[in-house]
């Protein structure tokens, strides 16, 4: 399975990169992901949520990183077999970054497969589309954008199951008053 | 809290449901003092607005007071007097640094599903559908407001709610229309439709300098609020010919410029179009009825401007495409940029130069919303504008 697209953030490529550079803080935009640990250097540790509670991990390590321009990852072992990459250009005229992402999945065989591609392959496009948002949002706006309907901000199920758009009993997140 | 809740096609209910809470940094809770049903409310009653879920709650015009404010906001304090846009704008993306707030690249949730429907997502509005976001209108005794340090107008005068409440919407939505057709001295405007939006065009017409306006509508007492509050002229389009009758009000030429203010559920004098697209919209082959807008190019000027902000929600029928290109109109349309205009239009209210009150017909309680829909729809009691008071 592989997915990629772009998106134009308002802010120059040194913060767009920094942000993405920062392993730990990429499961706030990209909603799949549970943990990344960073062990130092070009090393990380990722976790995933999956169906019914469960969860998939791998190691992955960093195999381009230049500065402002360009990130790139492989996983070097663990439940699922991927690689990905990030580009960011710089807009004409000061109109921000263009950050492209690409992401391949290759998921293993029996049960745990099945358990991957429903995590990754329902509409895989649509939720790195959804992540490059969020990605967007948490840079020119601070965090990621609720309403009633969605409360957990942009995301791919969610659009497709929304919440009545008025105030919930219990809103998913209690984050946002700390 | 009470709120009016979008219940399936024709009926809305007000019911008990939770109250707003802080979900966002930059979000404020809004107790609503006033707010209104708009014309495009209808397109949500009527059931024509795709991506409608039963129990939302309506409402894009309201005002009130600061009840709440969340770590991020420090523009506003409890007890600030606010008049909230109906886009939700973040005010740091593109679009917003270029004034199209209603184009906020940030502020809808669901653009995944505004963007297979339109190419590309919009912005968030309250209560509008969950395709602009599904954000909780105002139509409700309060309301989170989120980016509440970019959106909302402090009141600090003492105008009263109903001299402000319409900056949340029609007036800056009117005006834009009006600025759209880059008005020059001597220009003849037509707009069509007569309700609010069009009462609005029409002024800021004429205080952007047009030398005659003529109003198109089907009910005689919006026609004559137009001549009357505005000066406008007028045409019947249930008992004249309009093509014709503008070509006689404009020497021949067509006026310089035409407003759709009617949009997607457009009535039409003739039988036989009017059933073939109420037919079509109906099997949802076609979502909109675009009579006004079909009239609206084919009258317009050699050259002229066709300024849109009438709401369509998806596709149009027999789109007079040879009438635009081979006589070179130019054709402006947009949800309006309500934050750009708020400021300048509460100045023009303060000197007088309008009282926006004149369109205001009814006033209920929020328990009577129900009412106020069935009162507006049926344009029942000369209704030309609903205000309810939570």
């Amino acid at each position: 399975m592989r997915a990629r697209t772009v998106i134009t953030v308002n802010k120059p490529a040194s913060e767009c990169y920094a942000l993405w550079r920062d392993f730990e803080r990429l499961p706030e935009f990209m909603y799949h992901l549970e943990s990344v640990q960073t062990a130092g250097g070009r090393r990380s540790h990722w976790r995933a949520k999956a169906p019914a509670g469960t969860t998939v991990e791998w190691d992955a390590e960093i195999t381009e990183d230049e500065p402002d321009r360009r990130i790139a990852w492989r996983s070097t072992g663990g439940d699922v077999e991927n690689e990905g990459s990030v580009d960011f250009a710089p807009v004409p005229g000061g109109q921000g970054t263009e950050v492209a992402v690409a992401v391949d999945y290759t998921p293993p065989g029996g049960p745990l497969g099945a358990l991957v591609a429903k995590l990754f392959g329902e509409e895989p496009l649509q939720q790195l589309k959804d992540d490059l948002r969020r990605f967007k949002q948490v840079l020119e706006t601070g965090e990621v954008v609720r309403s009633d309907g969605s409360p957990d901000g942009t995301r791919t199920q969610r659009q497709f199951h929304q919440e009545d758009a008025h105030p919930q009993e219990s809103p998913s997140s209690q984050e946002a008053r700390a | 809290m009470r709120a009016t809740c979008w219940a399936g096609v024709n009926r809305v209910e007000v019911r008990d449901v939770p109250d707003p809470k802080i979900l966002n940094r930059r979000d404020a809770i809004v107790r609503v003092t006033s707010t209104a049903i708009c014309g495009s409310d209808l397109h949500l009653y009527d059931g024509y607005m795709p991506t409608m879920e039963k129990g939302d709650i309506l409402g894009h015009e309201f005002m009130g007071e600061v009840v709440e404010t969340g770590p991020g906001v420090d523009n506003l304090a409890v007890g600030d007097r606010v008049v909230v846009p109906f886009p939700i704008a973040c005010g740091a993306c593109v679009s917003c640094q270029r004034g199209l707030t209603s184009l906020c690249e940030n502020t809808n949730p669901n653009a995944g599903m505004a963007e297979r429907l339109l190419g590309f997502p919009t912005a968030g509005i309250f209560g509008y559908s969950h395709m602009t976001g599904g954000f909780a209108g105002g139509q409700a005794e309060y309301v989170r407001v989120p980016f509440a340090d970019v959106g909302p107008l402090k009141i600090d005068s003492g105008l009263p709610d109903e001299q402000v409440l319409f900056l949340s919407d029609i007036l800056p939505t009117g005006y834009m229309a009006a600025e759209m057709c880059d008005i020059k001295r001597g220009d003849i405007v037509a707009v069509w439709g007569a309700g609010p939006v069009g009462q609005f065009a029409i002024a800021s017409a004429f205080l952007l300098g047009a030398e005659r306006v003529i109003a198109i509508d089907r009910f005689p007492y919006r026609l004559r609020m137009a001549a009357e509050q505005s000066g406008a002229e007028t045409i019947n389009y249930e008992d004249t010919d309009v093509s014709e009758a503008l070509k006689q009000l404009t020497g021949g030429r067509g006026p310089d410029a035409c407003i759709d203010a009617v949009g997607m559920e457009a009535h039409h004098g003739t039988g036989p179009i009017n059933a073939y697209d109420r037919v079509k919209q109906a099997v949802r082959m076609e979502t909109e009825r675009p009579h006004a807008l079909r009239q609206a190019i084919t009258s317009c000027r050699n050259g002229g401007v066709v300024s849109v902000v009438g709401v369509y929600g998806g596709f149009v029928d027999k789109f007079p495409m040879g009438s635009l290109m081979n006589r070179g109109l130019t054709v402006k349309t947009g949800q309006c940029h309500v934050h750009r205009y708020m400021r300048l239009l509460l100045e023009h209210i303060e000197k007088r130069d309008i009282d926006p009150t004149f369109i205001i017909t009814h006033r209920l309680g929020l328990d009577d919303a129900p009412t106020g829909y069935e009162t507006f729809k049926n344009k029942a009691d000369e209704c030309v504008k609903v205000v309810l008071s939570p």
